[in-house]
């Protein structure tokens, strides 16, 4: 079942149909009517399969997608047209450009956190650059998943777009297949095993992982400005944000006052429970739950902490004086707990940041631009934001992406067409000229060598303008024989 | 391994990042080059018997204009670049930084030993990272030289050259890297890829294939045999982008073959044995490989075939009468072979490419520029060159680089930067306009996110980061918010 997906794809593909700019808008037009139109069933899905807010899904989910298409629909003849690049004195008179081209049938796998917009993105993208693609949504976001397989076939061309649900014996099955590019949205175990099987075909990947993503709050901030903005990006989606801020560095000093602060909004927006609170999301499910709870074990908490296991509900909880070394510093928490770890010095946090693993985003809090000048000097990560949480999701000009364990490659907006595109070099000569290339044939002497380097040697500084006289210069020398008897 | 950590120390201390620092090393590399220019040109004569001509012109010149391409283009590159927001982010400084990613390993091959390793450590140090070469073991006499002169010239505590063969290159690979560079074959690329993955490392493969040469329609038969027999016999064959096999019209191979015998007498004289400036098989087993494909072609050999084993000497082969299932049409040829295989039309030439997997570089000669974009627009490769061959790869504005199983990645000039860096998005936020940040928040309401959507959606028409009709939709927000939501929050 998966290869006759993919065997269809590709036959789609190679009959070329994929190509051209007007079928690449008309797809992409057609998902933006999926989203507009169907956009009471997404909601209902991702309420069934996560409690996700209806005010969430469109900020959260639509939007970005939205967005991407109408800058794709905008920009794609751009995008396709031939760039072309500075050329060199030999090749003055030549086409020199880059050509960007499908790849082929690209395999997207999607995650059940944001199962529309983690999906649907990198679907435009491969849309955009002319591919087919395979669409595999996450089984644990079951709802989401058998509504795209319902919708999607009857907005995109069927064959071209086939989307495979299943858990891992299907997805293991897809993964035996030759793809031209797999997109992978998740946690870098199953990561690793993506590029793995993609290695044996020599495929390219994207992989949008995770981590753990710090969040530093300096002493010199609004910190009541600074704690409403964490906690809206924490407790969003209850905590199951892959960009989410997962714990915080903190002054010792400051730690108490940070608590209140977030306690204090976390009562403005979900009132005093928040199990009650439209707005407060659940976990995915059973297993995630447990993970959670045995992640809070054995620290100390100061706000939240209960739990109600028939509902996959924990309340937004706050750890305070958590040591470094402890179970839920090991891995991403990915739910609505938010461990705050006390660091003495902005050199403290440095360090504690660059020992581990390269996150996904790294958030600041300081008004001091010192500080903010050595965090984004010091340490590394897929993307920083200064002063608020995951409103650089939303910027689709900004590259979406990690580095080291966080991640390979990135997409959002123009990105994701150049991610699944193939930037082909391309050199259009003429066979006119052939004087010219007579230096550099063989039998070789000291005389052609001098006139080979002559024209290949990069000159110090950008000297457009002699290039550009001596394009003139060239086209009057065209048909004459004054350079060879010059140099020859 | 210990090197390994002392680059990784040396990286983590922060000495790689100033651009001074990068400048200097780059620098330092170009005085290697121009320092040991006759060291490096014995070494090459002793690997590969490379004519001075081509060492000078595909090894050291190519790497030295990269370097001074790179050395003053730098400060451009390692700008920040600013990039176009949204109405909610209007006042906020959105871009992207380049990153170094930390310490890169970079694998070289034995047929340009000089350039395909010292190429990539162009951008890995423009980037800001530190490196370890891995210098391929066959060319032996470049191999040693590298292990002498890096030291001498650049960062011992930055960068270091690690010598050995398939042993050492694996246990080379079990470490943790920040990004894999490989120059090489097929089935070594899927083994280094399997061990990245273990890290997740991003890699680039600089691999080969078959690169085709289709001469289809009207040309100047001579010029385009020149340039074919040039880019073909360059460094004996042994090129990832050599034009690998011709396709052409039965008709016009025999305009070809004799202009083809004509170049190859005006290259190399009538004993290309005796020339001076046809390179050799770099080693034994390689000769014996391109000896035993000629033995099993069921084609004609019609100019050249015979070699001499006791200086790896292969005389400028020609074959014909050959099709696609041949022995010569299963592997890379890598050698002066060159099989002539005819098609009945263009259509066919291009269904032929198709069907095979995509090469590292494809090229057609016509003079009829319809046959060139027809099969430019009907075909995929790492790069194309119309009526020339190799060439395209030493434009520094081009990314040079393979597809599908021709490679992932690509480098030279600014490219090679780009590779070795991270691209990463950076928003700064200030503290005020609160008010709008607060349209998101819980407890959610109709209005609060339809304001939010129309803030946060991108608009029909754009004139830029800042256009005039934004700034009113703004600065409407603003008042808007700041005064009729004060009023409603009494």
């Amino acid at each position: 079942m998966e290869k006759q997906a993919v065997d269809g794809a590709r036959r789609a593909f190679n009959s070329g149909r994929s190509r051209p700019l007007q079928y690449r808008k008309q797809q992409l037009s057609a998902l933006l009517r999926l989203i507009r139109e169907r956009q009471a069933e997404i909601v209902s899905a991702l309420k069934r399969d996560i409690s996700r807010s209806e005010f969430d899904t469109p900020i959260f989910e639509l939007i970005g997608i939205e967005n991407d298409i109408k800058l794709a629909e905008r920009n794609l003849a751009d995008w396709m047209a031939p760039q072309p690049v500075k050329k060199t004195l030999l090749t003055i008179t030549d086409d020199v450009y880059i050509k960007a081209e499908p790849l082929g049938v690209v395999l997207i796998i999607g995650a059940w956190n944001y199962p529309w917009s983690l999906t649907l993105r990198p679907l435009v993208g491969a849309i955009a650059a002319g591919n087919a693609a395979v669409v595999k949504p996450s089984e644990v976001s079951k709802s989401s998943a058998s509504l795209l397989k319902e919708l999607l076939p009857q907005y995109l061309d069927t064959e071209m777009y086939p989307v495979v649900t299943g858990g891992v014996p299907e997805t293991q099955e897809l993964l035996k297949q030759r793809f031209d590019h797999i997109f992978y949205t998740g946690n870098s175990t199953v990561g690793k095993l993506v590029m793995e099987a993609a290695a044996r075909h020599l495929a390219p990947v994207t992989l949008e992982l995770g981590g753990k993503s710090p969040c530093y709050i300096d002493k010199d901030c609004d910190i009541a400005v600074a704690c409403r903005r964490i906690t809206w990006g924490k407790f969003a989606n209850c905590g199951q944000t892959c960009i989410a801020p997962d714990y915080i560095l903190c002054h010792p000093n400051i730690q108490h006052r940070v608590i209140e602060e977030i306690r204090q909004t976390l009562l403005e927006f979900y009132g005093e429970d928040p199990k009650t609170s439209p707005d407060y999301g659940r976990i995915i499910n059973q297993h995630h739950f447990d993970r959670l709870l045995a992640l809070i074990e054995g620290c100390t908490v100061a706000v939240g902490g209960e739990s109600d296991k028939s509902q996959c509900y924990i309340t937004p909880t706050i750890l305070k004086d958590v040591l470094p070394h402890a179970r839920i510093m090991q891995e991403e928490i990915f739910g609505p707990v938010l461990p705050i770890v006390t660091a003495g010095d902005v050199n403290e946090v440095i360090r504690f940041i660059n020992e581990r693993p390269k996150p996904l985003a790294l958030y600041v809090f300081s008004s001091n631009k010192k500080v903010v000048r050595r965090m984004l000097n010091e340490t590394t990560s897929g993307g920083v934001l200064v002063n608020d949480v995951m409103v650089h999701y939303t910027i689709n000009a900004l590259p979406f992406g990690g580095v080291g364990n966080s991640g390979v490659g990135r997409y959002h907006g123009k990105h994701t067409f150049d991610q699944l595109s193939h930037h082909r070099a391309c050199l259009i000569k003429s066979l006119a000229m052939e004087r010219l290339n007579m230096a550099r044939y063989p039998p070789m002497t000291p005389s052609r060598l001098r006139t080979s380097m002559f024209f290949l040697r990069s000159r110090s500084g950008s000297c457009d303008q002699a290039l550009r006289a001596w394009a003139v210069v060239s086209s009057l020398l065209r048909y004459s024989d004054i350079i060879v008897i010059c140099f020859g | 391994m210990q090197i390994i950590e002392r680059l990784r120390a040396a990286f983590q201390s922060g000495v790689t990042a100033p651009l001074q620092f990068r400048l200097t090393q780059l620098k330092s590399l170009l005085s290697l080059l121009e320092d040991n220019e006759p060291q490096i040109l014995e070494a090459l004569q002793k690997d590969l018997a490379k004519p001075k001509f081509e060492a000078v012109l595909s090894e050291i010149d190519m790497v030295v204009n990269d370097l001074c391409y790179t050395i003053n283009s730098l400060p451009t590159w390692i700008q920040p670049s600013y990039v176009g927001k949204n109405l909610a982010t209007k006042l906020d400084d959105c871009f992207v930084r380049r990153e170094p990613l930390g310490v890169v390993l970079i694998i070289g091959a034995w047929n340009y030993p000089l350039q395909l390793i010292l190429a990539p450590l162009i951008g890995a140090i423009a980037a800001g990272n530190c490196a370890i070469l891995k210098p391929s073991e066959i060319s032996r006499a470049t191999e040693r030289l590298l292990a002498q002169l890096i030291p001498k010239y650049l960062s011992q505590e930055c960068f270091a050259v690690i010598c050995g063969g398939a042993e050492e290159t694996k246990s080379l690979l079990e470490n943790r890297f920040d990004h894999i560079f490989y120059t090489g074959s097929q089935a070594v690329a899927r083994s280094i890829l399997q061990a990245a993955a273990v890290h997740l490392t991003p890699v680039t493969l600089e691999l080969g294939g078959k690169c085709p040469c289709l001469i289809y329609g009207r040309l100047d038969m001579l010029a385009a045999a020149k340039r074919l027999v040039w880019s073909k016999f360059f460094n004996a064959g042994q090129s990832c982008v050599a034009p690998d096999y011709v396709l052409c019209t039965p008709e016009m191979r025999e305009e070809l073959l004799p202009a083809i015998a004509k170049a190859l007498s005006i290259f190399y004289g009538s004993q290309p044995k005796q020339s001076e400036d046809f390179s050799r098989i770099v080693t034994d087993r390689h000769w014996d490989r391109l000896m035993a494909l000629l033995g099993k072609t069921q084609g004609r050999v019609v100019m050249g075939g015979e070699g001499s084993k006791e200086d790896k000497y292969f005389a400028p082969t020609v074959v014909v009468d050959l099709d696609g299932s041949d022995a010569l049409m299963q592997e890379e040829i890598f050698g002066p072979i060159m099989p002539i295989l005819t098609i009945e039309s263009l259509e066919q030439g291009i269904t032929f490419i198709n069907q095979r997997e995509k090469p590292l570089a494809l090229y057609v000669f016509s003079d009829e520029s319809q046959v060139v974009n027809m099969v430019l627009e009907r075909t995929s490769s790492g790069g194309f060159c119309s009526n020339d061959g190799i060439v395209h790869m030493t434009l520094p504005g081009l990314p040079f680089g393979g597809v599908g199983a021709s490679g992932m990645g690509s480098y030279h000039g600014r490219w090679t930067f780009e590779t070795f860096s991270h691209r990463r998005g950076c928003m700064l936020r200030g503290w005020g306009l609160e008010r709008i940040s607060m349209l998101r928040y819980p407890p959610y309401t109709e209005s609060n996110l339809s304001w939010l959507r129309w803030a946060t959606s991108a608009k029909k028409k754009s004139w830029g980061v800042c256009s005039v009709i934004e700034l009113l939709h703004f600065f409407f927000a603003v008042i808007y918010l700041y005064t009729y939501t004060e009023y409603i929050s009494i």
